[in-house]
Order: structure tokens, then sequence, then C-alpha cells
């Protein structure tokens, strides 16, 4: 594997802290905390404005959706969550992202620590070209782990629903599984590295039916234990899945804005803005 | 329009739902009027009636399942869909009293009545028009017809109160006509429940319109003093 390709596999496993502070967050969990904190957020490709004027809350250990239309810059905020915007040379973020405390964005913090904390699955699954054991073993690794590994195999993988699925075939290439499994082997590596927050960008859209509804259930499962954002086209999905539910459009110059942020129940059933009813009864977008 | 052909079969389930409105109203006063002449060949058909009263309101409930299952309906949509479903059946529940008055008129049969009927026609007469009302502001979306509507059904519980004491009265009178007055304070019942249920409609009007679920009060007002 070129350096290269390690370093984008590396950053697509790694995550990260928390932040308290004030804004609104829609859905509270048993704690009352906040994941992360999103303050002024601008977030530019070179002359153009992808993201503007966002100030969101993020609950910890729930499961938070961000929708909207094409091009509304909704990936742009997942990857602004932990950095990885930066991966794109013309970006660049204006404001505040508080993680424990901490705007990630300071320029004394490490953007691979970052990343380790917040991880990240994608749309398509992207398992390295080795076994299904080295999949979830190799981020633990290079970053530095020393316990039972085996041991932590077993329970990344039966974090992410798999291991019974391949308890008996670790060492066998994991481009022999199924999609929805190799989605699901990168979600055990994704929490291999013991990240406290997941974010995760359309899981889903390249799954059959049944493949998806095991990764919502997952997702539910892991809501337990980390703090979930995802990015969905499917609002089936997002009402299914989530706990709140942030809802971006974008404007005449195409830069993404936050419309509406509430619980999931509420936004879909009964939205306050005028365009969220209209996005999510589909009559635009 | 994105989406034109739900639109068109959620714009049709209305219509069909107005349309159930519409033979439960009918239902509703003939069986009244049915009772007050004591014909009772008209008492049977409101009876026979019920049957399509009650297909009507399946078929409105199959409908609605159709569109929650084919177009996953959100927001407002979904709303209207739920409220569709539960003001059906308490369309069907209405019908069901209307059918229970025109079975009283047949146990009564061609006996005289102990009094000529002025309060209970009154009665049906406000009940149909509160129906209508209230499924008027279904149409319009107006929260606050549906609230207006709702405050009349202190009329209705005022008027079955009145009703309850004379037939007292005649109970006092003559023993005899125990029998009688039991089955008119039934019909007098029946209204009242009716009342109660164009009450619930009213509410889901309200939900339809901006998704408040709120009690408009009469739900538990039984009437007659909260003794019957």
């Amino acid at each position: 594997m070129t350096d290269m390709v390690l370093n984008e596999a590396k950053q697509a496993v790694l995550s990260a802290t928390d932040a308290d502070a004030q804004g609104v967050c829609p859905v509270s969990n048993a704690d009352g905390d906040c994941a992360i904190l999103v303050r002024d957020l601008h977030v530019y490709y070179g002359g153009f404005r992808a993201l503007k004027d966002v100030d969101l809350r993020i609950a910890s250990r729930q499961i938070t959706a961000i929708i909207g239309p094409s091009g509304c810059g909704k990936s742009t905020m997942l990857r602004s969550f932990n950095r990885m915007n930066e991966l794109v040379p013309t970006a660049r973020t204006e404001g505040q992202v508080v993680f424990r405390g901490k705007n990630i964005y300071d320029p004394d913090v490490d953007a691979v620590e970052v990343r380790r904390r917040i991880g990240m699955v994608f749309q398509k699954p992207n398992p390295f070209p080795k076994s299904i054991y080295e999949n979830v073993a190799w981020g633990a690794r290079i970053n530095g782990f020393r316990g039972n590994m085996d041991g932590l195999v077993e329970s990344s993988l039966s974090h992410a629903a798999l291991w019974d699925e391949v308890k008996d075939k670790l060492q066998q290439s994991a481009l022999a599984l199924s999609g929805g499994q190799q989605q699901r082997l990168c979600i055990a590596r994704a929490i291999a590295v013991r990240p406290e927050i997941i974010l995760m960008d359309e899981p889903a859209s390249a799954l059959d039916p049944i493949a998806t509804l095991k990764i919502e259930e997952l997702m539910r499962e892991l809501a337990r234990d980390y703090t979930i954002v995802v990015v969905t086209h499917n609002m089936q999905q997002a009402a299914r899945v989530s706990d709140s539910t942030a809802f971006f459009m974008m404007d005449e110059d195409r830069a993404g804005y936050l419309v509406e942020y509430g619980p999931t129940r509420q936004l879909f059933t009964n939205p306050h803005d005028k365009r969220t009813e209209d996005y999510i009864t589909g009559r635009f977008g | 329009m994105p989406r034109s052909t739900f639109e068109h079969k959620l714009e049709r389930l209305q219509d069909e739902l107005l349309v159930l409105g519409s033979m439960v109203e009918d239902a509703l006063v003939e069986s009244v009027d049915a009772l007050k002449h004591q014909d009772l060949e008209r008492a049977k058909q409101v009876i026979r009636g019920d049957d399509a009263i009650n297909g009507k309101r399946y078929a409105i409930e199959a409908g609605v399942l159709a569109l929650i299952a084919t177009q996953q309906p959100m927001a407002s949509d979904l709303r209207v869909l739920a409220s569709v479903l539960e003001i059906a059946t308490e369309l069907e529940r209405i019908g069901d009293y209307a059918k229970g008055t025109g079975r009283i008129n047949l146990l009564i049969g061609v006996e005289p009545l102990i009094k000529p009927l002025i309060d209970l026609p009154l009665m049906a007469e406000i009940v149909r028009d509160m129906l209508h009302r209230a499924l008027e502001a279904l149409v319009r979306r107006d929260a606050e017809l549906a609230i207006a509507v709702a405050g009349r059904d202190s009329e209705i519980d005022a008027l079955y109160n009145q009703v309850y004491r004379e037939l007292l009265t005649f109970v006092m009178c003559d023993p005899r006509a125990i029998e009688q007055t039991m089955q008119l304070l039934w019909v007098g019942h029946n209204l009242e429940r009716a009342a109660d249920r164009v009450t619930n409609i009213c509410e889901r009007v309200i939900f339809t319109v901006n998704g408040a679920v709120i009690e408009l009060g009469g739900r538990d007002d039984m009437g007659v003093e909260g003794l019957v």
C-alpha cells in the first residue's frame, strides 16, 4: 500500500473529545450534555462559500441526522466535525467546532488526533485489501494499542454486529464479504480505535434494503455508547433512525445554511419552517 | 408539481370522507325523523344503509393505508392522513348511533309515542349542523371554526338534560311508560354521544391544521349532569 493510500485510509479510521457549551440542543440525552458545539461556522472551497452561519449543538450518545437537497452542504458540514475538509487543498474554515471545550480548529490541535476521536464511515464501504482481522486491528495498531488485540478485534466486530458472521473466517480477505458486511466491517474498524463520535456519510446508500436495515439497527445499538451524526438523502431513514434532525438548504449563491433543527419526531410530523415542510413532503428539492 | 399524483389521491380521499360525512348526516336526521313519524319502513332503510356507511369507512381506511405505504407522507400530509383515518372511524360510529335509533323505532313499533317528539329532532338537527361545519372546517383547514363548532356541544348537553327531566315526569305519572321512556332516553343518549364524536372530529381538525393535540371538552361530559 502506498503512503498516500495509507494516509487516506488512516484518516478514514481516525476519530476524538467533548464540548460543553451553550446553544440549542433539541433533544437532550439522559445527562443533557453535548458532544459537539458549532458556532458561527463558515466553510469555503477557494472563493466558493459552501456553508455559512451554522450554529449547531450535537447531543451526546444520540443520533443526529443531517438532511437537505443535493449541494446544500450536508457532507461539508459532516466533514467539518473532524477536519476532514482540510484534505481538500483549497478548503478554509471560519468559526468554531468545539469538542470537549476546545475548538478543534485551534492551531495547537492535532488533526490526526481529532480524527481518531471523531471517526468517519463513508458512503461506499472501503475495507483495506487485507484480512478481516487486519482491517479491524490495523487502526488500533498504528495508534499504539498494546493490549489484547484478539479481544479488541472480537469486541469491535461484536459491537458492529458482525462477529457471528465472520468469527470462523477472520483471516479471509475482507473484500470477499458482501457490501453490507463490508460496511459493518468499516464500522468495526472505526470503533476499534475507541472514538467518541462516529460520523456517517450516507452509510447505507450503496446497500440493499435488508443490509440497510441492519446498518440502521446497528446505529441504534451504537448510540448507547457513541454519538452518531449521519448524513442521508433518505428521509425515511433519517425519520427511522435519528433522535434529532438538522435540515439544510442553500441560498442563491449556493451557500448551504441551517434552516431548522429539532427533535426528529417533531420535524417530520410538524416542522416549524415552511421550507422544511415543503422539502420533506416532496414539494421541492 | 413534484407530487401531483400523491396530492390528487389525498384530495380524493378527503372527498370520500365528505361523502361519508354526508351519508352519516342524512342517516342521523332520517333515523330521528322516522321515529318522530313512527315510520318503520324508513327506520329499516336507515338500518340497512349502515352497511354502506361501514363499507365507505373501510374503503377510506384502505386508501389511507395504501397512501402511507406507498407514498411515505410526512409533516402536514401525514397529519391529514392520520386525521382522515380517525374521522372516518368517528363518522362510522355516528352512523351506528343512527342505526341504533332505527332499531329503537322498530322496538317501539306501532305503540303510540308517550309524547310528540320535539327536542330529539332538534338535537338531531343541531348535531347534523355541527357535523357539517366540522367537516367544512377540515376542508378549509380552519381551526377557529372547529373550536366554535365544538362549543355547540353544550347546547346538546343542555337539550339532553331537558329530555331526561321531561321523560322522568312521564315515568312518575305512569309507570307503564317506563319501557318507552328508557328507549327514548337512549335515543337522546345516542345524539349526545354523536355530538361528542363531532367534538373529537373538531380536535382532529385542529391537529390537522397545526399539529396541536387539545381537548375541546365534552368528551367526558355525558350529559344529564354527568349521571348517565
